[in-house]
């Protein structure tokens, strides 16, 4: 049973803390640095289901996020619809994609799928950067009456924020759902040897569109609500291959194939991030220490930050999970 | 008509110069499985170096290629020593981040110096004219040094005894240590080349087009077509895929939008790797 593992308590509790911490107060400011370790640990979480469980490297994770921005947005604004509803559509409709898409390209393995992430990222720019109805190379514009149903834009900024950190501990409930699951040990077959893994009866092409798929849904549902709060989106933020690949440095950082692993890498890459961006003598240089720093993870850690963990105090992987 | 034949002649000379960028990729991965993603990064110093070249000695852009491809050398022997040698045995998971971090430095490092705004190289060739239309001298001089560079490492590969000793490795990696090859110095050359050929791309192609830092992914991607299009390792081969390619894209490009081609170029790239997973050129009996 979920309710058993400490992970799960840990979650709710962490994401309890997170929205009283800027509620207490009303800090505005507060909110707007926790949403972004929020978001970091929503990508970094379900591109482990990829990386960390199926070890199948996606580049092009974001892909999912700026297509659920799209998604929600034009239906939340455009159309006019409920955010919720927009957001769960958002994250159905780019399940379905990534199911399509999953089917064709997870007949390849390793690092052909690995590059073919990247085309999918590429191939989707492009197209929403030629598609009229989401504005081309525009993009979409969140009008202040859409804040309107919420109660205005100041509720309703709030409001993204607690769906959003509500997202955040379902990817990591979900990423702890699928790591005892049945479903979760095939997944973990397939990494440690598809071939072996297909004859002992694991339906690999399956298994894996499967992933690809729920690893889509949160990303995607999270783009929606992050993009209506901040009002706008266009090709070039939605679909940010920087971000893509810095989860896979919080995922690395944090120690991939653990819940735990990549929330602490994602917050603690985050947090990282900001301190250099704000820094006046760093900020140009954010992208050479993270590089600097999945280097020095790859090589000396593969582990993570979870990995060095349990090796200095073994007891502590049967403790945690 | 004609203008559609002018525009396939230019992608064809461009597409000499991607078969070029992509030979390198495809000889890292042939000869040690592992998959360059520092291939964008690396390319687009090549760029800016031809550019500080040129601004500091303005001659002839083609024989600075010359010190473009040792920088390349060097430069590939210092990647390959402080990320890829300690991974080569490891899932290839390790190599790709492990490249792509080094890509991530060399980008945040280049955007620190020389921004994301655009760079050219002010060199210009007398091109030929043939009725209406005009061939720039850049892209027939640039597709005429891709196509020398690449029968030169062809030539290297087949004629030498370091070119033979890296397709031996290549090809078995124990029983090359056995004769007596030291596969580490054999592995180190080998990259080192790929990323030789990568610069002297970007080289080319800065005599070309604008560029910016960023650029390298395009190319990066380009790479990745061509090498898949061609099979892995087969550096020849890459160049006629990539000559392919870039008739390809003259072909469309006066029918559609520019920016549909990363959706074509994709298409494509799903497509040839799902039916003809080991390349276009591969033998029946491989």
């Amino acid at each position: 049973m979920i309710f058993r593992h400490p992970v799960f308590w840990l979650t709710l509790i962490f994401a309890g803390f997170m929205i009283w911490a800027p509620m207490h107060g009303n800090n505005v400011s507060l909110r707007e640095d926790l949403i972004l370790v929020a978001v970091a640990i929503i990508l970094a979480s379900n591109l482990n289901l990829m990386i960390g469980y199926t070890g199948y490297v996606n580049f092009g994770h974001i892909v999912f996020y700026g297509l659920g921005g799209y998604i929600g947005l034009y239906l939340a604004t455009v159309r006019g619809w409920n955010l919720i509803l927009s957001a769960l559509l958002a994250g159905v409709g780019v399940s379905i994609c990534a199911l399509v898409f999953g089917l064709g390209i997870l007949r390849l393995r390793g690092a052909y799928f690995a590059l073919a992430t990247i085309g999918i990222l590429q191939a989707v720019q492009s197209f929403v950067s030629n598609f009229d109805p989401w504005g081309r190379s525009t993009g979409l514009y969140v009008s202040f009456d859409a804040y309107l149903p919420l109660g205005g834009a100041r509720r309703a900024l709030w409001i993204a924020y607690i769906l959003i950190i509500v997202v955040m501990a379902l990817s990591m409930i979900l990423s702890l759902a699928i790591k005892i699951s049945k479903f979760g040990l095939g997944l973990f077959a397939i990494r440690e040897d598809e071939d072996a893994a297909v004859v002992l009866g694991v339906n690999a092409t399956v298994y894996k569109a499967i992933i690809y798929s729920v690893s889509a849904f949160l990303p995607a549902v999270a783009g929606a609500l992050m993009f209506y709060k901040n009002g706008m989106i266009d090709p070039s933020i939605a679909f940010e291959f920087m971000l893509s690949l810095e989860g896979i440095v919080m995922l690395m950082l944090g120690g991939k194939g653990t819940v735990i692993g990549a929330a602490l890498g994602g917050g603690l890459y985050e947090k990282l991030r900001s301190y250099l961006l704000t820094a006046p003598k760093l900020s140009n240089f954010h992208l050479v220490i993270a590089g600097a720093l999945l280097l020095v993870v790859v090589l000396f850690a593969p582990g993570g930050l979870i990995g060095w963990l349990y090796r200095l105090v073994p007891r502590s992987e049967k403790v945690i999970e | 008509m004609s203008g559609i034949l002018a525009s396939m002649i230019d992608g064809l000379l461009i597409g000499s110069v991607y078969g070029l960028a992509a030979m390198g990729l495809s000889l890292i991965w042939g000869v040690m499985d592992v998959i360059n993603l520092t291939h964008g990064a690396v390319t687009v110093l090549g760029m800016f170096s031809m550019y500080l070249l040129f601004s500091a000695f303005p001659m002839n852009v083609y024989l600075l290629l010359l010190p473009v491809i040792v920088a390349g050398l060097i430069l590939g022997l210092i990647i390959y020593w402080t990320s890829v040698h300690w991974v080569i045995d490891r899932p290839q998971l390790a190599s790709l981040l492990s490249t792509f971090a080094v890509n991530m430095i060399i980008i945040g490092a280049g955007t620190a110096i020389w921004s994301t705004s655009p760079y050219n190289v002010n060199f210009t060739l007398r091109g030929i004219t043939i009725g209406a239309y005009t061939f720039t001298g850049n892209h027939i001089a640039a597709a005429a040094g891709a196509v020398i560079i690449a029968l030169a490492l062809e030539l290297f590969l087949n004629r030498t005894r370091q070119g033979k000793a890296i397709r031996a490795v290549a090809d078995n990696r124990e029983a090359a240590e056995l004769m007596g090859i030291s596969s580490t110095a054999v592995l180190a050359l080998a990259f080192a080349i790929g990323i030789a050929l990568a610069m002297a791309s970007g080289a080319l192609v800065s005599t070309l087009f604008p560029f910016t830092i960023l650029s390298g992914a395009t190319y990066q991607m380009k790479s990745f077509v061509v090498t898949v299009l061609a099979g892995l390792g087969k550096p020849l081969g890459a160049l006629i895929a990539g000559i392919l390619l870039g008739l390809l894209e003259g072909t469309v490009t006066p029918f559609i939008a520019v920016s549909w081609i990363p959706l074509i170029e994709f298409g494509l790239f799903v497509i040839v790797l799902v039916a003809f997973p080991k390349g276009l050129f591969a033998r029946a009996t491989a």
